[in-house]
């Protein structure tokens, strides 16, 4: 009988062996940095934004402040991603600011995924040609929809049009890597009224989409609306019909699922950050409200510009709070954000115990899981219960 | 013996006993503020929770009078359940008087009368106290007219008091030193003393609550128990203040504790009688019997991992629980675990709080059954408690089932609604009288079966809290009995299935469906659950499978958001087991049973 440090060994090494000739060398990490401004906020959102540009200026000095509190402790990045809110709302000196401050703290690999996120209002050719020499390579555009019933019924500020417009002067500034945020699966929208704005998005063959199911967050104005019994979701049974159709049609296209909201044109154009967060590898966030994760801990700004601001001014890090993760939250972490993406969790992991169990046989059987190379992969069926498929598949 | 006053307050449910208890032992300079904890009496958690006394437990109050004579005041706390009605009567044989408790705004109630008739059964001196004067909703006149006609005590004499805010607290330790009698008894006769109480501790074994009768007992003697002749030496005597306080001895009248190597609880019986070895009674005290536990269940670990340490748990528990009993057993669908056998269904929910809480278990219990009896063929006699042991059928000669005779007292015009209960439940040759105006006493012979799981919260929901309820059993009685098979996605789960009146088999059937429909959780397949006898299907409900998740977006980098609700999932599967591919939460195996209160 093996001894278990013995067998806990080989696992690890399994474990160690299969990471390796997945990434081949060492993950590098990510840097977001959180843009909280917004021209005005969309009825869905519950990221940290405010409506309001008055304090970008000091918003800007604390985000260089809060650069100095890390430039020793992350040295290199392969990514960067600039979110909000509304980076856009920022104005070309701003913008500059922000990426020379970046550029001279901290160092960035050769060809860095450099995303910035934008909205269609308020474009300017101008700034996206900045944001191109800046050294942005990537626009993560937020369409939503090109209905404009729709894009009401979200709030949204701007019109179909303005979307179409923004995407035909992308393309013109030569980006070639660009994604579009869809939504799906509201009230207000038919099958039908989905398809069409896929198939018109379709036409610019954007590089990657964000397909995001609508989601009542409680805080949010449309949260509220539900609680209160005005807007309701569309239920079980037209979500699934949605999240199938979505994911059938464009695989069609050529677009690889890759994780349950994200579809790339080829593996290129996955977005290299975000598997960052699927995949526990380190990420500093700055700006209020934003996320980081290095060795094992993870740490989040203060939900308030204001607050933000007045702590680095004292010199103080703008942290709200942070946790150590155990191995146990570390494993279920894995497993949760494992099985939302189509590269799903080695059978290695948690400790080996899920290659063993009765439950995956289970959730073969039910046709929501594979096993192919060593590792547990999510079906299309399995994706549409994975919130459920962690815990189902933990053994105890 | 001429200054010691043995009693016990006796109340409906919340009427105020505890926070009186808790201001007597204040009132008498126990404790200070600062160590002043609400229902010092009530210690264990689970009775705080519930605001009810499981374990009685004894106290001395120091007493000087008005005309300054000193005496010592034993408070015997008593249990306020009907599971616990025998500890409830030998708490009360080693009184000489109760203090009856009032809520000065709810009046007489129906425990109000009932233990009144255990007071008066014991021959004590009854004092009525009125209890929360303070409320605004409190009318006197009303609650003494109540005292005076319902309860035929005199309402000039009854106390007024709000233990809640130490009005009167003196009063009533006053009426106390005044009016209940010394205790009699004869200090140089043999020994006889009653136990009324007992708990482990783990230093010294056992300690034994009594009352002593006659003569006396001091360390070194070797006492003899009366119901089976065991001796032990014993090594300490004393009374209760909040701790222990060893004494010299104790001697007729008094109320104490003896600590004698007596390892378990379960060595010695409440209500048995306390004597010398060397010098021994003629008799013993009267009213002892052995209890029985009359309720059956199976406790399997949720994880078969945890069974030796279940094991442990549950040897330890037995500790300080002599009405517990429990061997090996095992089932099919849940593995290796105990059938524990309970004196009712308050007992049972105790022991599976207890077993979480304090012994940190993961359990699940099986649907409570009563003790039956078969005759077969060829005239053997099995006795089953545990519906996985049902006799082959086409072997029964004869089933037989336990028969009690309930007592059930409420005020007249809940009559109709009573009755109709009763006679659901199968209860025949009802009597009725009435002992006093406008309240009614019924008796009914009742199938055990028919009342142990909600026929008291049914009855008090029927009566709107005035009825009060109480049994004996009488006999077995024969019966037409079949055993009601649950199937899960066609399996047969064992740990389900109930043995029931054929007449009543459907509507069990159809009542178990519909919970285990509530309880059980959406899978992603469909499952069928289905009662069946013997291979018919009586009755089923079908769980619709779920197929979609709203799958938030996880981005942004705040997964901890993400892995609480992973956590919390994963929380909730530790209570449920596994049975073939269906998840069963841990309540639905009990709560079948259970009616909805409609």
């Amino acid at each position: 009988m093996k001894s278990e440090v013995k067998i806990r060994q080989e696992m690890s090494e399994k474990k160690l062996k299969t990471n390796n000739s997945k990434l081949e060398t060492a993950p590098v990490p990510g840097l977001y940095v959180h843009v909280p401004f917004c021209r005005s906020k969309c009825l869905y959102c519950d990221f940290y934004s405010v409506a309001s540009s008055a304090a970008i200026p000091a918003w800007l000095n604390a985000v260089q402040r809060e650069m100095l509190l890390y430039r020793e402790k992350f040295h290199e990045f392969d990514s960067l991603y600039i979110g909000g809110g509304t980076p856009t709302l920022l104005d070309e000196r701003q913008l500059a600011t922000m990426m020379e401050q970046l550029f001279r703290n901290f160092t960035f690999c050769p060809e860095s995924e450099m995303t910035m996120e934008a909205n269609p209002d308020g474009l300017s050719r101008q700034k996206f040609k900045t944001a191109r020499e800046l050294g942005v390579n990537r626009i993560s555009l937020g369409v939503q929809s090109l209905d404009d019933g729709e894009l009401k019924y979200l709030g949204r500020s701007h019109s179909s049009e303005q979307a179409l417009k923004a995407l035909e002067m992308l393309r013109s500034l030569g980006f070639a890597n660009i994604s579009v945020d869809l939504m799906y699966g509201f009230e207000r929208q038919s099958l039908q009224g989905w398809k069409k704005t896929i198939d018109r998005v379709l036409e610019f063959r954007p590089e990657h989409l964000s397909c995001y199911q609508m989601t009542f967050e409680p805080d949010t104005p449309l949260g509220k609306m539900k609680a209160a019994g005005k807007v309701r979701p569309i239920g079980e049974k037209l979500e699934t019909a949605f999240f199938i159709w979505t994911s059938r049609c464009l695989e069609k296209q050529g677009y690889h699922q890759y994780e349950i909201s994200n579809f790339a044109r080829g593996r290129e154009f996955m977005c290299r950050h975000n598997r960052k967060y699927w995949g526990h590898i380190p990420y500093l966030g700055l700006g209020p409200s934003a996320h980081s994760f290095q060795a094992g801990s993870r740490w989040w700004n203060v939900k308030s510009v204001k607050r933000y601001c007045q702590l680095l001014e004292e010199g103080k890090a703008p942290v709200e709070a942070s946790e150590v993760l155990s191995e146990e939250q570390l494993d279920l972490e894995s497993l949760g954000l494992g099985l939302r993406t189509s590269d799903g969790v080695s059978l290695y992991a948690s400790g080996g115990r899920l290659g063993s169990g009765h439950s995956l046989d289970e959730a073969r059987k039910s046709g929501l899981v594979k096993v192919i190379d060593g590792r547990i992969l999510p079906t299309r069926k399995g994706f549409l219960v994975a919130d459920s498929l962690p815990v189902m598949l933990s053994e105890q | 013996m001429q200054q010691i006053r043995n009693f016990s307050i006796i109340a409906h449910i919340d009427h105020g006993k505890s926070t009186l208890a808790d201001r007597l032992i204040q009132h008498a300079g126990m404790v200070n503020e600062r160590q002043f904890r609400d229902q010092i009496l009530d210690n264990m958690e689970i009775e705080r929770e519930r605001g009810i006394t499981i374990k009685s437990q004894t106290v001395v109050l120091p007493y000087t009078s008005r005309s300054g004579e000193e005496f010592e005041l034993n408070l015997i706390d008593t249990p306020g359940h009907a599971d616990f009605s025998y500890e409830v009567s030998r708490a009360l044989a080693s009184c000489e008087g109760v203090l009856l408790l009032v809520d000065a705004s709810q009046g007489v109630q129906a425990q109000t009368i009932a233990n009144l008739y255990a007071a008066m059964e014991h021959d004590l001196t009854i004092i009525a106290v009125i209890n929360k004067i303070d409320l605004p909703s409190a009318d006197i006149d009303r609650v003494k007219e109540q005292i005076e006609h319902d309860l035929g005590l005199d309402s000039d004499q009854a106390i007024l008091c709000s233990a809640k805010e130490g009005i009167g607290i003196e009063d009533v330790l006053e009426a106390v030193a005044d009016r209940i009698p010394a205790p009699s008894g004869d200090a140089g006769k043999p020994l006889a003393a009653l136990i009324f109480d007992a708990y482990y501790d783990v230093f010294r074994g056992t300690v034994v609550s009594c009352r002593v009768f006659d003569g006396t007992v001091k360390p070194g003697d070797t006492i003899r128990l009366m119901s089976n002749g065991a001796t032990h030496k014993v090594e300490e005597v004393g009374v209760f203040h909040l701790n222990r306080a060893p004494q010299g001895e104790l001697s007729a009248g008094s109320v104490g504790y003896l600590i004698a190597g007596i390892k378990t609880v379960s060595d010695i019986k409440i209500g048995d009688t306390i004597t010398l070895d060397s010098n021994p009674v003629s008799s013993a005290l009267p009213g002892f019997k052995n209890i029985k536990p009359v309720v059956f269940s199976s406790v399997y670990p949720i994880s078969s991992d945890d069974y030796p340490s279940l094991s442990d748990s549950l040897e330890k528990y037995k500790l300080n629980d002599a009405a517990l009993a429990y061997q090996k057993d095992s089932s099919a669908a849940l593995g290796q675990g105990f059938r524990c056998g309970f004196l009712g269904l308050l007992h049972l929910e105790i022991v599976q709080e207890r077993l979480e809480r304090e012994f940190d278990q993961s359990i699940i219990m099986t649907v409570p059954s009563v003790q039956y009896r078969f005759t077969l063929l060829d005239e053997t006699t099995v006795t089953v408690e545990n519906p996985q042991y049902y006799p082959d059928p086409a072997l029964i000669k004869t089933s037989f089932e336990p028969f009690i005779k309930a007592m059930i007292i409420l005020p007249e015009r809940y009559m109709g609604a009573v009755m109709k209960l009763c006679l659901e439940r199968r209860g025949s040759s009802p009597k009725i009288s009435y002992p006093t105006p406008a309240r009614v006493e019924i008796t009914f012979d009742m199938p055990l079966a028919e009342v142990v799981f909600d026929f008291y919260d049914r009855l008090k929901t029927v009566t709107q809290g005035y009825g009060s309820f109480d049994y004996e059993l009488i006999d077995y009685r024969e019966s037409d009995l079949v055993k009601l098979d649950i199937l899960v996605n066609s399996e047969r789960v064992d740990a389900l299935s109930l043995i029931v009146h054929r007449d009543r088999a459907r509507e069990w059937g159809v009542q178990v469906c519909e919970r285990l429909k509530e309880e059980i959780p959406r899978h992603n397949f469909k499952i069928a659950i289905q009662g069946a006898i013997g291979g018919k299907i009586i009755s089923r409900s079908t769980i619709s499978p779920f197929r979609k998740d709203v799958t938030a977006k996880c981005y942004g980098g705040d997964i901890t958001r993400k892995r609480k609700l992973l956590e919390k999932q994963k929380k909730g599967k530790k209570r449920m087991k596994m049975v073939g591919s269906v998840m069963i939460p841990q309540s639905a195996f009990v709560s079948v049973l259970k009616g909805r209160d409609e």
